[in-house]
């Protein structure tokens, strides 16, 4: 199989930031010697190379699937580098110190691409939340008098039910700030990857969208949007404050002309 | 340079991000478009022959730019050969930029400026920092260093 090996060449050496650095004793395949590299790790590629000055990484293990445990070995500080298939190769690696070790086997067992995508998208639902109100309702909110409580899985509730709401809504609702205009308050797109825009400045990158597993293309942007918790507390506020109108203007119209 | 092929083998046969068929032109000389079944996988983009099970080449998307090209097709190159294209034809425009937006998203270094970004936004709304729940608020990965040219 093909690889990018001159661009992954590149991506090693570049001054991207390195998640850690430093020299380790790599097993060898067969043989048992250890040799000492020269390791830097960079988002799930753990790159090696003969010298800290070399130009280019010998090689390249890539961290995706792997777990990361302490071994027993007649090197001291030794850790392993596994995988889940049945010939899957170890790679055995010893530090130079306790503390180095210990910060290697933290390092690298983070360092999937999968474990940054559950934290990005922790954070990512944690700001919607803290924008547009929890699923269901919004967290800081007082229950509206006439006992109407809005159920914790709200985004399948139609607008026809929404409408049978209580006699007084309430002036304020207590929630969080809720920015009602989508986008308002988001970053702006970046229009390339890779780091830089055309001035130099780090721009902050937009919400991603919700990812699919599956391979169907086709609007998974629109449905994802349509799943988000944050829709319901949007709709709770439009719909209720049409009731409201609607409520004002029939109360003004049973009291009739003022004599 | 060396690497793993059987795990990134066993990462190609993955649920992927996204998948199709697409016509595909290698940056070599005198290269033309040829049918391919692409599939992108964490920051993987591999590309296999339509009927074969295993990868003929993958695509690590680190340091690299995605552009729209003529209509339907889209090319990505890498930030130190920026002539040295890959192109893809799409049956669609919307494909196309469909493509262009999943491939943008799709490095590690772009899911950490996204972290680190929504790591500061929370910072600035609630005072705290939401890596300290998980207790990695010090990894390396998760600075807010500013990045060099």
């Amino acid at each position: 199989m093909k690889l990018n090996e001159r661009s992954l060449a590149f991506y090693a050496t570049c001054d991207s930031p390195a998640d850690n650095a430093g020299f380790l004793y790599k097993r060898g395949e067969r043989h048992t010697a250890y040799h000492r590299r020269w390791f830097v790790l960079k988002g799930n590629m753990l790159f090696y190379f003969e010298e800290r000055e070399s130009r280019e990484p010998v090689g390249v293990i890539v961290l995706e699937g792997c777990t990361v445990e302490l071994c027993d070995s007649a090197e001291e500080f030794a850790f392993a580098i596994r995988f889940g298939g049945t010939k899957s190769r170890t790679y055995v690696l010893a530090a130079e110190s306790q503390a180095a070790m210990e910060a290697w086997v933290k390092s690298l067992s983070r360092a999937s691409f999968d474990y940054m995508r559950l934290v990005v998208r922790e954070l990512e639902k944690q700001l919607e939340e803290m924008r547009w109100g929890p699923a269901g309702g919004c967290g800081g909110c007082r229950p509206l008098p006439g006992s109407w409580k809005p159920k914790p899985s709200g985004s399948e509730r139609s607008p026809e039910r929404l409408l049978a709401l209580p006699t007084v809504l309430p002036k304020e609702n207590g929630c969080a700030v809720w920015n009602n205009a989508p986008g308002a308050d988001r970053p702006p797109d970046t229009s390339s990857c890779g780091g830089y825009d055309s001035e130099g400045n780090p721009r902050p990158p937009p919400l991603p969208p919700r990812r699919r597993a599956s391979s169907s293309e086709a609007g998974s942007a629109v449905v994802a949007a349509a799943e988000s918790p944050s829709i319901f507390c949007r709709l709770h506020e439009q719909y209720g404050q049409e009731v409201a109108r609607l409520r004002q203007d029939w109360l003004e119209r049973r009291r009739g002309p003022r004599p | 340079m060396r690497y793993n092929e059987r795990e990134l083998l066993s990462l190609a046969r993955q649920p992927a991000e996204k998948a199709a068929e697409v016509l595909m032109r290698l940056p070599k000389k005198g290269s033309v478009l040829k049918k391919r079944l692409v599939k992108l996988v964490v920051n993987f983009l591999f590309y296999f022959r339509t009927d074969e099970a295993e990868p003929i080449g993958a695509l690590l998307l680190e340091q690299c730019r995605i552009i729209k090209e003529e209509e339907n097709v889209f090319s990505i190159s890498f930030v130190e050969e920026p002539e040295r294209k890959y192109c893809f034809e799409c049956d669609s425009e919307e494909q196309c930029q469909e493509w262009i937006e999943a491939l943008k998203r799709a490095s590690y270094e772009f899911m950490r400026r996204s972290l680190i970004f929504y790591r500061n936004e929370i910072q600035k709304m609630t005072g705290k920092d939401p890596l300290e729940q998980y207790g990695i608020s010090e990894e390396a990965r998760f600075q807010l260093e500013t990045r060099k040219q």
